[in-house]
């Protein structure tokens, strides 16, 4: 299957490196980064692309590279020949690459992301003495707030990726990024989190509590959040804030270096998409939005593109002659083919399935174009015949976009 | 499927889940009842399949029959305010949503319980015959119907507590409240309707109303015919047909053999999804659409594909 849209061949190895632009590749972009954040809208292939893109880094460029996901999908996990994923990071076995037949330069790890296992790590780190952790590790609503939460898996991927940065251990992170209602929820959730703790409505909320003493200003809030909720389940709430306000210092700091490193130019953002109209249309929204708040939008990924083929104008006027006179057609192939009636309509119905794919493929390459006008870097994946099972077929996804 | 009166639509994103709902909506009207369709996901394109303009909380008709609105928990919550605290002046309630949109925003649950709440809502004061929620992706869905339960367990007195019981029982109910789980003939998809009926099943009092899977592609060949298009490939037969059509015929094989190739492999997700799915759910199929745009056409496709399918 040949890949449709590549911009032709590249152009031939001049002599002076960067000299001509059009040969930047993601292959390049990852030699220079050490986080990548894939994202996109669901469904997209987000989670294999992360998967293959690291695949390939830890292939060519090596090193430690380390896939980070969200997604607990088996089917990912086997590929990289684990059990499951974990919140440790696993090294993905040597023999994988072997049996894939290549000799990677460097080592894959992976790690998924445990929401609940994640935040328990933050409060131990952050809480002033095991008193106070223990009692927020308790804490009916931390427990909800930490397991339900959405919004927490945001900000937790983030923090995570930092950890894990700081730690050094790696040289390249690729991370894929949650499922979110809104795809730029998580490049604001460092800084929600710090605007939370350092809000005037949190301290507002919980004086009452501390002092016993209502001010002009917080008394009708509270004689109608009272008549709402019930007084016990706000004391709970306030409860809850008074102990996480004793991490406040350390979590605002930590969600300020967070949003330092996805500002760094060392980490760079990859898009992710297929050619339907919702996805690229959340695509777009997503690049703007990266381009506002100054993240480096390294690259987009388009995957699972129809094959240049069902363009083929020729192609077209055939599949229009097969759908309109099968008959005419049939009659001038050998008997040996099968009997005219089922030839016909074998010549009929592939007529119009081209034709059918025609339309999408016409539609997809349409949106393509007015994608790939933003990016340095646009890559396209195929369709493959089948799902990606194994590290062989993670590779063979990675060579179509790496280069 | 129809027959409830509130039905939470939801699917892995990518599946296709907002034009089932407009779909599930306007089929509906079609059958003449008075449909309200809601949009809980920021992204607001529900209006798109009908082509109307964007929509509001305040709901729009959006084509004869279906009215559309898009959930808005503060305003949900300062609706909630009027009519169950006869609060006077709707401008206290402003500051007073602001300073509880953040409380919302902190406290688990309570968003959830605004959203579902204005569903309970409109299905008790029997507004509308059928509201069809186009609920939020997979997971995020569990959490919501799972709210008012929730809250109950963490509330112990107070408005909310009785408020909370009507709507536990109505979402318990299965001549009212169903869920209806949209998929795809691809491996996440089905991985992910088979985990979440499950999980609807193990942690929600929602009862599963059906899945539908989108996106089906069509089997070009029948009995036999696929022989014949192995042996269209033969030397002597393709050079016939290139001397008959032209050289387009290649992209026109190639064509057919990734049709073939595509229907192959998404059938074998189907199967796997039969077979792990909890027994006695209805399954519909829905075709992949060939068009160039998803406007109210499309709409109107898909709906003609489910009355099929429902055998209406």
């Amino acid at each position: 299957m040949t890949s449709p849209v590549r911009p032709g061949p590249r152009a031939a190895p001049r002599s002076t490196l960067g000299a001509d632009d059009s040969v930047r590749s993601l292959e390049q972009l990852l030699a220079t980064r050490e986080i990548v954040i894939t994202c996109g809208s669901g469904g997209v292939g987000k989670t294999t692309t992360a998967a293959a893109a690291a695949a390939m880094a830890a292939t060519h460029l090596g090193g430690k590279v380390l896939v980070l996901t969200v997604d607990p999908a088996r089917r990912l996990a086997n590929a990289l020949g684990l059990e499951q994923f974990g919140n440790v990071e696993t090294r993905v076995p040597n023999e994988l690459f072997v049996q894939a037949g290549v000799e990677p330069r460097g080592e894959l790890w992976a790690a998924m992301l445990d929401t609940k296992e994640s935040w328990d790590t933050l409060v131990r780190t952050h809480a002033p003495d095991d008193k106070t952790r223990d009692a927020i590790l308790a804490n009916p609503l931390y427990q909800n707030i930490t397991g339900k939460f959405v919004q927490s898996h945001d900000y937790i991927a983030m923090e995570r990726l930092y950890e894990l940065h700081s730690s050094g251990r790696f040289d390249l992170i690729v991370v894929d990024t949650p499922p979110t209602r809104n795809a730029i929820d998580f490049l604001e959730a460092p800084e929600r989190m710090a605007d939370f703790f350092s809000s005037r409505l949190l301290r507002w909320l919980i004086a009452p509590y501390r002092s016993r003493m209502l001010t002009a200003a917080t008394k009708p809030f509270y004689s109608v959040a009272d008549r709402i909720l019930g007084s016990q389940f706000l004391q709970d709430i306030a409860e809850f804030f008074i102990l996480f306000q004793t991490m406040y210092d350390g979590f605002v700091e930590r969600a300020r270096a967070v949003e330092r490193t996805l500002e760094d130019r060392r980490t760079t953002f990859v898009v992710v998409s297929t050619l339907e109209a919702a996805p690229v249309h959340e695509a777009e929204f997503f690049i703007r939005a990266l381009k506002q708040r100054n993240f480096h939008l390294g690259a987009v990924v388009l995957n699972k593109v129809l094959p240049a083929y069902l363009l083929d104008p020729d192609g077209a006027e055939v599949a229009r002659q097969l759908s309109f006179d099968p008959a005419k057609v049939a009659a001038q192939l050998p008997s040996s083919v099968g009997e005219p009636e089922q030839v016909e309509r074998v010549l009929r119905e592939m007529g119009e399935s081209y034709l059918n794919y025609r339309v999408v493929a016409t539609r997809e390459a349409e949106q393509r174009a007015e994608l790939a006008s933003v990016p340095d870097i646009v890559c396209t994946a195929p369709f493959f015949d089948a799902d990606i099972f194994d590290l062989a077929g993670l590779l063979r996804m990675g060579e179509t976009i790496w280069r | 499927m129809l027959d409830r009166k509130l039905i939470f639509v939801t699917g892995k994103g990518g599946v296709g889940k907002t034009s089932v709902a407009a779909a599930l909506g306007l089929l509906a009207a079609q059958r003449g009842k008075r449909v309200l369709v809601c949009e809980v996901d920021a992204k607001g394109n529900l209006a798109d399949f009908f082509e109307a303009k964007p929509n509001k909380f305040k709901p729009q008709e959006l084509t004869a029959g279906v009215y559309g609105m898009a959930m808005n928990t503060e305003e949900s919550l300062k609706e909630y305010l009027s009519l169950q605290l006869h609060l006077p002046l709707i401008a206290r309630v402003g500051p007073l949503a602001k300073s509880f949109d953040f409380v919302a925003n902190a406290a688990p649950g309570v968003k959830e319980i605004l959203t579902v709440g204005k569903f309970c809502y409109e299905v008790r004061e029997r507004n509308w015959d059928l509201v069809v929620v186009d609920a939020p992706a997979t997971g995020h869905v569990v959490a919501q119907l799972a709210a008012p339960q929730a809250i109950r367990e963490l509330v112990k007195v107070g408005l909310v507590r009785e408020q909370t019981q009507w709507m536990v029982e109505q979402l318990e109910d299965p001549a009212i409240t169903g869920a209806v789980l949209v998929s795809a003939p691809e491996e996440m998809p089905v991985t992910e309707t088979i985990e979440l009926a499950h999980r609807l099943v193990d942690e929600t009092e929602v009862s599963l109303a059906g899945v539908i899977v989108n996106k089906v592609l069509p089997e070009l060949f029948g009995r036999g015919e696929e022989e014949i298009f192995r042996s269209l490939q033969d030397p002597e037969a393709a050079a016939a047909l290139a001397g008959a059509v032209g050289t387009g015929i290649g992209p026109v094989l190639e064509g057919a053999q990734l049709a073939v190739t595509l229907r192959r492999s998404r059938a074998e997700h189907l199967v796997r999804l039969r077979k792990e799915l909890p027994p006695g759910l209805p399954l519909l199929y829905l075709p992949y659409l060939f068009t160039r745009t998803h406007g109210v056409r499309t709409t109107r496709a898909m709906a003609e594909a489910l009355s099929a399918e429902l055998g209406y």
